[in-house]
């Protein structure tokens, strides 16, 4: 099963930390893609550009463009990681792996489609 | 990240927005930065334990307030409070409070705070100090390490300043619109202020100047995310992380300026241009030009550009047209007519310098184009008269530099004729 790892964090205090503590959360992370690179079970992974970059368009008579995200939460969705795991419990752990020691949520969603596509390639 | 460091993290993130409610109970800056200091004690103290709050920020507002209201009581030698180990859960009282924190009231007090920081009332340098003493958090020794001055001079401009605030007495009732966007403007102004401190290398150290503008870069994704439909404030944003994208190639190893056609742009920080130029197209299409989208516009034209000779100048041309209706200045011609020197060459651009002189008598980088417009035109010596009255007029030891390579080129330039 393909899952995906959402990952939901607090932007202010994304924002309060410095890059050398920026860095040290990827690197923590990268330990745990890279094995999944190499037994061929890690997709795509994105990380994406501060909420305040984000544009939502919604159903109003017209199609309306509204600035900010859609949800006006204070965990905002800032990235995922696309992974193949045999049981839920195999996701779940390797969730856990990667946000050891991080404060923000991590969350697991089974896969019902998948392309890889070509962007970026 | 290690429990410190996340708490730290949290208690950092949380202040301006806890600070700002503790202001509007107390209506006392002191006292809300106490009561706020006494809360962070509390929280290094009990979220190793109990694990972080949900909401750290109305935690902080919440046992701040106690704990102040609990030294209030105590002075009256009336009944002490439980201390705070015994109340075993704040969850329902911080549900509670988080339920109040969200509705708007939250940002028009972080407004307030940020409005407080740059009262008109304050001179420029005491606002920016204000903002990174209570909104920042920085200690009164980083400031004054910023700006170069003892730690006691420093200590002495946020005391008046303080005084200043109370004197000037800001209202605590919500805003109506007019007064918000004045506000805001006023924010918008202070936070670009504090990013020039930065930028400019005025003197202070490398490392605290860097800190300086990525405070300001901070403070504009906040007040951004207070307010995500203004865009004054999406170009203010664009307009910092642009130009701090460039930081790591502005300076040589021997901290020599290098101009924006002699930087090695593979050293510019690629994700702060791509965010810079998504946040100057999303305001763009508000279509209320101002003059941080332009700006910003401006910067973004420049950091498109994969080398100098592929810069559109007249783009920039045109944009800074529109810049002089917004904002016109002749220090905003005189970047102009460095696009139009590109364009339409340096005979050009001399003429259209030439009736800025009178006010811009003083001013460095006037006579460091004109020099360079007079030198491109081989009209030698009278480029070595502009050059030296630059370096007369610089600020810092890295702009006398520059400026004495040009006259070094001239004189070599001379030699071999």
């Amino acid at each position: 099963m393909l899952y995906a790892i959402l990952c939901y964090h607090d932007e202010d205090e994304l924002s309060a930390w410095s890059k050398e503590e920026d860095d040290a959360v990827l690197a923590k992370r990268a330990v745990v893609t890279r094995r999944l690179a190499a037994e061929g079970r890690l997709g795509p992974v994105a990380r994406l550009m501060p909420t305040t970059a984000a544009v939502t368009v919604r159903s109003g008579g017209e199609q309306l463009v509204i600035d900010g995200p859609f949800a006006e939460t204070k965990e905002q969705l800032l990235g995922f990681y696309i992974i193949e795991c045999a049981t839920l419990e195999d996701a779940i752990a390797t969730a856990q792996e990667m946000r050891r020691g991080e404060s923000g949520a991590f969350e697991i969603r089974p896969l019902r489609l998948f392309e890889p596509g070509t962007a970026g390639t | 990240m290690t429990d410190i460091a996340w708490i730290d993290a949290a208690l950092k993130s949380a202040r301006p927005q806890a600070i700002s409610a503790l202001l509007r109970y107390f209506r006392d800056l002191d006292q809300a930065e106490e009561a706020f200091q006494e809360a962070c004690l509390r929280a290094l103290k009990n979220w190793p334990l109990n694990g972080p709050p949900r909401d750290p920020a109305a935690w902080l507002i919440l046992v701040g307030r106690n704990a102040a209201l609990d030294d209030v009581r105590r002075r009256k030698h009336s009944e002490p409070l439980p201390p705070e180990e015994v109340i075993s859960d704040l969850d329902d009282a911080e549900a509670d409070l988080a339920d109040r924190l969200d509705s708007s009231r939250y940002r028009d007090d972080m407004l307030r705070l940020l409005f407080i920081c740059c009262h008109p009332d304050l001179p420029a340098t005491q606002q920016i100090a204000l903002a990174l003493r209570i909104v920042s958090g920085l200690s009164v020794k980083e400031i004054a390490h910023a700006f170069l001055v003892s730690e006691s001079a420093m200590e002495q401009r946020i005391t008046r300043a303080k005084r200043r605030i109370a004197e000037a007495q800001v209202p605590y009732e919500t805003p109506g619109a007019i007064e918000r966007a004045e506000r805001l403007a006023a924010v918008a102004a202070m936070i670009y202020l504090l990013f020039n401190e930065g930028y400019s290398a005025s003197g202070g150290t490398a490392h605290i100047r860097i800190s300086l503008c990525e405070e300001a870069i901070r403070l504009a994704r906040l007040l951004l995310r207070m307010f995500t439909a203004e865009p004054e404030i999406m170009g203010l944003t664009a307009l910092l992380l642009l130009q701090y994208a460039r930081t790591p190639a502005r300076l040589d190893a021997d901290g020599d300026i290098v101009l924006l056609e002699d930087q090695d742009r593979g050293l510019w920080h690629r994700d702060m241009i791509a965010e810079g130029l998504a946040l100057v197209e999303k305001a763009l299409r508000h279509r209320r030009a101002g003059p941080y989208q332009v700006q910003a516009a401006i910067a973004g034209v420049h950091a498109s550009a994969a080398r100098p000779d592929e810069t559109d100048w007249s783009e920039i041309d045109q944009l800074y047209a529109v810049l002089e209706t917004l904002q016109p200045s002749p220090v905003v011609t005189l970047n102009r007519a460095v696009a139009v020197s590109k364009l339409h060459g340096p005979a050009a651009a001399l003429a259209m310098i030439e009736p800025l002189a009178a006010q811009l008598g003083g001013y460095f980088h006037f006579f460091g184009v004109q020099g360079a417009f007079l030198m491109q035109l081989g009209r030698t010596d009278a480029a070595r008269v502009a050059f030296d009255r630059a370096i007369a007029l610089a600020h810092t030891p890295a702009e006398a530099a520059h400026i004495r390579r040009h006259l070094d080129r001239l004189m070599k330039d001379s030699q071999a004729a």
